[in-house]
């Protein structure tokens, strides 16, 4: 199946990337080269084999339930772009 | 004597019998630095001053009698995606241009504590993505062995560094090979250690499940030196393992009678280079006339593990890169909302190999796709981890290549994603299933260009590596060789 424009358009919004016009055909071609590499995965008979997500066999991994200090607010801020009064500042999302 | 072309333990041992103070050695490579980095660009970011402060402390505890430990004092590197307190930490992105980090990573606890001399943070591809170091949003590493060639990737900057006696021992991060292959192009020691035995807490994320920091070095031993004072369990990284740490120096002996090779089939493709398979093959031949046994044996599933790392790899880049949205940390480009605030951000300060791999593991995981792609790649990662255990079953360790090439020249396949990818065929299934690897010279090329051979062995059975890899550079010079500007 090749990918369409409107794919690669989807896949930017979900990406929160825009793609512009004069690089929508390289988008979609390299796209295109990839996914049929990769379809080289289809051959491989994976019938009634797990999913390995983590190579290690860790389960539940907890700590104790301490209180400890976090970053303070001073550090925590000292990278955003945009701060005010304490607070991370960012375009208005309620109308 | 030249300290930059010396090994961390000699310069260790100068500065333990007081042949030199730590301050002399640290004004010695900062000058080298400031005379040489203009060729290779190794450095995004030069810590001098904080160097030479260390270094200060470091001769008065000397003075005072305090024993020291083995980097202390030893003027090193370390790769621009490991957070350092207080100085940039850019991953090469412009995204992070600015980004000062408020935490130091584990490693970098463990190396202050030593009190180890840090020279600077080191450029890579961006946020670790590639294999050349010309995806690095700045500029492009240099090979020290010939500036028109990469040094590899994506830890180039910390590999070219320790070539070129920029650094006497560097740390890099491993996630499809970024240790390895690097150390492979630039004649050097690189060692991805088994996933979870070095912390990564503090490591700016690409793969979370592959990602593996590592040191790369002049040598075995020093390899084996880092490595102790690296390894071990921190419970700030919920994917470390709980398991002591062997002094691995202790593995630092020539013996490898008895030991079983496997050499895997699959690892030597066709269409490989002929000087590399050829380097490759005499070194299996070496270690057989020690006293190994060597046994041909078949990884089959390594024929889909490119295919499968390229789709699990962006989708959990998608994942970790979804935090760069302009808002807490990081670069900002205004939009007339939020959303087109965090598009414009992203669309103007990712690079294009950083986009292409998050528009890629959006499509692997995206509905109607994901049982397609990303589910089916990690079934195949199941795949390819049972041939090694089967493989293990019958040998102690395996012989690989590196990379199917020596270094390529710079601009020459960057426009081809694809060939890019397909260079990772011999380093990326071990990150796959977890295993450890180190990467040491075994040859040159008739263009002067140096030959990287892989030893990997069982998950926690780094022991077995180093006392190989020690066994076999103990019977050549290929690590003696220099490659440096002068």
């Amino acid at each position: 199946m090749k990918v369409t424009e409107k794919d690669v358009e989807n896949v930017a919004v979900l990406s929160r990337l825009s793609v512009s016009a004069d690089k929508m055909d390289k988008y979609i071609n390299d796209l295109n080269n990839f996914l049929e590499y990769v379809d080289v995965i289809q051959k491989a008979d994976t019938e009634n084999v797990k999913p390995t997500a983590h190579v290690l066999p860790l389960q539940n991994v907890f700590r104790d339930d301490i209180v400890k200090p976090s970053l303070d607010r001073e550090a925590a801020l000292s990278n955003a772009p945009e701060k005010e009064d304490g607070y991370f500042k960012v375009p208005r999302i309620i109308e | 004597m030249d300290l930059y072309k010396q090994p961390a333990h000699v310069l260790h041992d100068m500065l333990e019998n007081k042949e030199i103070t730590a301050v002399e050695m640290t004004k010695n490579f900062i000058a080298r630095i400031n005379s040489f980095d203009n060729k290779i660009g190794a450095y995004i970011t030069k810590m001098s001053d904080t160097a030479l402060k260390t270094a200060e402390t470091v001769d008065a505890d000397i003075a005072n009698g305090k024993k020291i430990n083995f980097l202390t004092g030893l003027p090193g590197a370390v790769k621009d995606n490991i957070c350092t307190l207080g100085t940039k930490t850019t991953c090469a992105s412009e995204m992070l241009k600015n980004f000062v980090p408020p935490y130091n990573a584990s490693v970098m606890e463990k190396l202050n504590k030593e009190k180890a001399i840090i020279l600077g943070k080191t450029n890579m591809d961006e946020f670790a993505m590639g294999g050349s170091t010309e995806n690095s949003a700045f500029f492009t590493t240099h090979n020290p062995w010939n500036t028109e060639y990469v040094p590899g990737g994506s830890s180039g900057g910390s590999a070219a560094a320790v070539a070129s006696g920029l650094a006497a021992w560097a740390l890099g991060s491993d996630t499809g090979g970024s240790i390895r292959q690097p150390a492979s192009f630039c004649g050097i020691v690189g060692m991805k250690p088994t996933y979870g035995r070095v912390s990564r807490y503090g490591l700016i994320a690409y793969a979370s499940s592959l990602d593996q920091i590592g040191p790369l070095t002049r040598d075995v031993t020093d390899c084996a030196n880092i490595l102790n004072i690296i390894s071990g369990y921190d419970e700030k990284d919920s994917t470390s393992i709980k398991k002591d740490i062997p002094d691995y120096t202790k593995s630092l002996v020539q013996n490898v009678k008895g030991l079983k090779i496997g050499i895997p089939k699959e690892f030597f493709i066709e269409g490989m280079n002929k000087e590399v398979y050829t380097a490759v093959k005499k070194a299996v031949s070496d270690l057989e006339a020690m006293g190994a046994e060597v046994r041909n044996i078949s990884l089959p599933h390594t024929k889909y593990a490119i295919a499968a790392y390229y789709l699990i790899a962006p989708a959990e880049a998608t994942t970790n890169l979804s935090r760069y949205d302009g808002v807490s940390y990081g670069a900002r480009v205004p939009g007339e909302d939020i959303v087109a605030m965090m598009t414009n951000t992203r669309t103007a300060k990712f690079g294009d190999e950083v986009k292409r791999r998050i528009m890629i593991g959006n499509y692997a995981l995206s509905a109607g796709y994901y049982d397609a792609y990303y589910l089916k790649a990690l079934k195949i990662r199941t795949l390819v981890k049972e041939d090694y255990d089967k493989a293990f079953e019958k040998v102690d360790i395996i012989v690989a290549p590196n990379a199917p090439t020596p270094a390529y020249k710079i601009g020459s396949i960057i426009n081809d994603p694809l060939q890019m990818y397909l260079q990772d065929i011999c380093t990326v299934p071990l990150n796959l299933a977890g295993l450890p690897g180190i990467s040491l010279p075994c040859g040159f090329s008739r263009d002067g260009l140096p030959i990287g051979m892989q030893i990997i062995g069982k998950p926690l059975d780094e022991e077995t590596i180093i006392k190989t890899a020690y066994t076999y550079e103990q019977s050549n010079d290929f690590h003696k060789k220099f490659s440096g500007v002068e």
